[in-house]
């Protein structure tokens, strides 16, 4: 029999905590969407999605009535969009995201993910006509992500590809200047991509899953931050101990939704993604996690010790909570996303060199971060470079979904909207990398890739 | 089926029989009930069977928090499951 306490822990969680499921994710295999007729192509495209996902979106409202724990998210991913596209006899794919927005919208989904390649170890025509239509897609459509996985621990860095996403970024924050250059974050560049992350802008469903899938994305910074509150002055073993009781429940529940979701929409169950995704609401940082650790401002000195126990924790607690946990799994530190990080960033603590020695030991890497519009493609690029640099070494994902802001200059603000948030404008090297980035070519695979 | 009701939300006399008055209309079995009063707040957590209710399930949740914003009370309905997955292994 349950008892008061633990009945009112968890309505808690759920009221005052921010607990919830991030993200019911759909992920849908187009591969047999191929067609030498783009518009053949995508009339089959915009009618699996609708076939598939019809109901994701009434399937996801019903859990969440019923079960009483908000789904925020409802969303669909896609076959890297390059391998689908590729068959067909056009070099313009922007009607391809085009027919991914039209189909996302009949569904009800709030993002799409997939308009994607994998280019780490080289580039087909498809691939670079898709990198090519990147700008214009996102500027045109309102849900499409898109997402380039650019090196790996096995493959390397492909240098060339890194140029190209440099070029491609600025592009896109230029044809979206508009709206402070949003486009630029439904754009992420990776290393070492996975197959079914379920959170956005970065998902996709990768050849080696199955024909559609659910994946759910579960969350929870306000959680940890509250329970890490009861062990204040304690050893870390401690504030470890703690984060991981607070992850186990957390994903019980995901793999509790997963499963219920699973079964509702007759879709086999993928994984579940145990990540700390913080939002702008006061009270659903990571920042403030850590600094509820010890630290004066997420930023100084210890901020990367912290992120390393906690990022560690999560995964340790959530992995026995699910029958399979996958995607990116570990604590986002997304900027733009998370009030704490906001803060800390407009004071000047929370710097790009501390963002990125962070993610050498968060779950992803440098993601919503707004830089001044004068940026140049092969600064961006050099700062791709640097991320699957430590993504290729560490053998982790990492990613970059920088917004080189149009028109804005170091201290001006950028407001994304919505769960995408503000981003104060960070200031970089100004010292140029364009001799660097002109090099082009491979950077090998180190060592260590070759296991077997 | 069963769900855990809550109510909470400043005390006053008929919250109880508000509660079960719209339970019982819609033939929803009240198996346990337990009511604590904290700092003026009234705290009451009911173990309901709502196998025999007539209304989908989805249906009477929003009933009770309809009922609930009436009386300026917090009512939540919701699954025995997700207690159990968050608290139980």
């Amino acid at each position: 029999m349950l008892s008061n306490t633990e009945i009112l822990q968890t309505i808690n969680m759920i009221d005052q905590q921010h607990l919830d499921i991030r993200t019911i994710t759909m992920g849908i295999s187009l591969l047999d969407c191929c067609d030498p007729s783009p518009e053949r192509a995508c009339k089959k495209i915009y009618d699996k999605i609708c076939r598939k996902a019809e109901h994701l979106v009434q399937t996801g409202e019903d859990i969440e009535k019923e079960f009483g724990i908000p789904i925020v998210n409802k969303r669909i991913s896609i076959t890297p969009m390059a391998l689908v596209a590729g068959a067909s006899e056009t070099s313009d794919y922007v009607p391809f995201a085009v027919a991914m927005d039209r189909a996302a919208k009949t569904c009800g989904v709030n993002f799409i993910g997939g308009f994607s390649a994998l280019v780490q170890k080289g580039m087909t025509a498809a691939d670079r006509k898709l990198i090519q239509s990147i700008p214009e897609a996102l500027a045109v459509t309102d849900f499409v992500c898109s997402s380039i996985n650019v090196g790996s621990t096995r493959a390397g860095i492909n240098m060339d590809a890194v140029r190209l996403m440099g070029e491609t970024v600025k592009k896109t924050a230029l044809r979206t200047a508009d709206r402070d250059g949003f486009g630029c974050a439904k754009l992420v560049v990776f290393c070492n991509a996975v197959e079914d992350n379920p959170f956005m802008a970065g998902a996709f469903h990768g050849v080696g899953e199955a024909d559609s899938i659910i994946n759910v994305g579960v969350s929870g910074p306000g959680v940890v931050y509250h329970a890490l509150q009861s062990v204040k002055g304690r050893p870390f073993d401690e504030v470890a101990e703690t984060v991981k009781k607070t992850a186990f429940r957390i994903t019980r529940m995901g793999q509790l939704v997963a499963r219920e979701a699973s079964q509702r929409l007759d879709t086999p169950f993928g994984i579940v993604d145990l990540s700390l995704a913080p939002t702008p609401a006061v009270g659903d940082s990571v920042a403030r996690i850590l600094e509820e650790m010890g630290l004066e401002v997420c930023g100084t000195h210890g901020t990367t010790a912290a992120l390393a126990l906690l990022n560690d924790a999560v995964k340790k607690g959530g992995v026995m909570a699910s029958s399979s946990v996958g995607g990116l799994s570990g604590a986002f530190i997304p900027v733009s996303e998370d009030e704490g990080m906001i803060a800390a960033t407009r004071s000047g603590v929370l710097t790009m060199d501390k963002l990125e020695a962070m993610t050498c030991v968060c779950s992803v890497g440098l993601d919503m971060i707004a830089v001044p519009g004068s940026t140049t493609a092969e600064t961006i690029a050099a700062i791709i470079a640097d991320e699957a640099a430590i993504g290729m070494v560490n053998n982790k994902t990492t990613a970059v979904r920088i917004i080189p802001a149009p028109g804005k200059k170091v201290g001006d603000t950028v407001e994304m909207g919505g769960l995408l948030g503000t981003a104060p404008v960070m200031p970089l090297h100004t010292e140029s990398s364009a001799d660097f980035i002109a090099r082009g070519g491979r950077i090998p695979a180190p060592l260590h890739s070759l296991k077997n | 089926m069963h769900a855990i009701v809550t109510v909470i939300g400043k005390d006053r006399v008929g919250i109880i029989a508000d509660v079960c008055a719209l339970l019982a209309k819609n033939k929803v079995n009240v198996l346990d009930i337990s009511q604590t009063v904290m700092q003026e707040y009234f705290t009451m957590i009911m173990m309901v069977d709502v196998t025999a209710a007539e209304i989908p399930f989805a249906e009477l949740v929003r009933l009770l928090e309809d009922e609930g914003k009436l009386l300026n009370l917090t009512i939540h309905a919701q699954r025995e499951d997700i207690f159990n997955a968050m608290h139980r292994i």
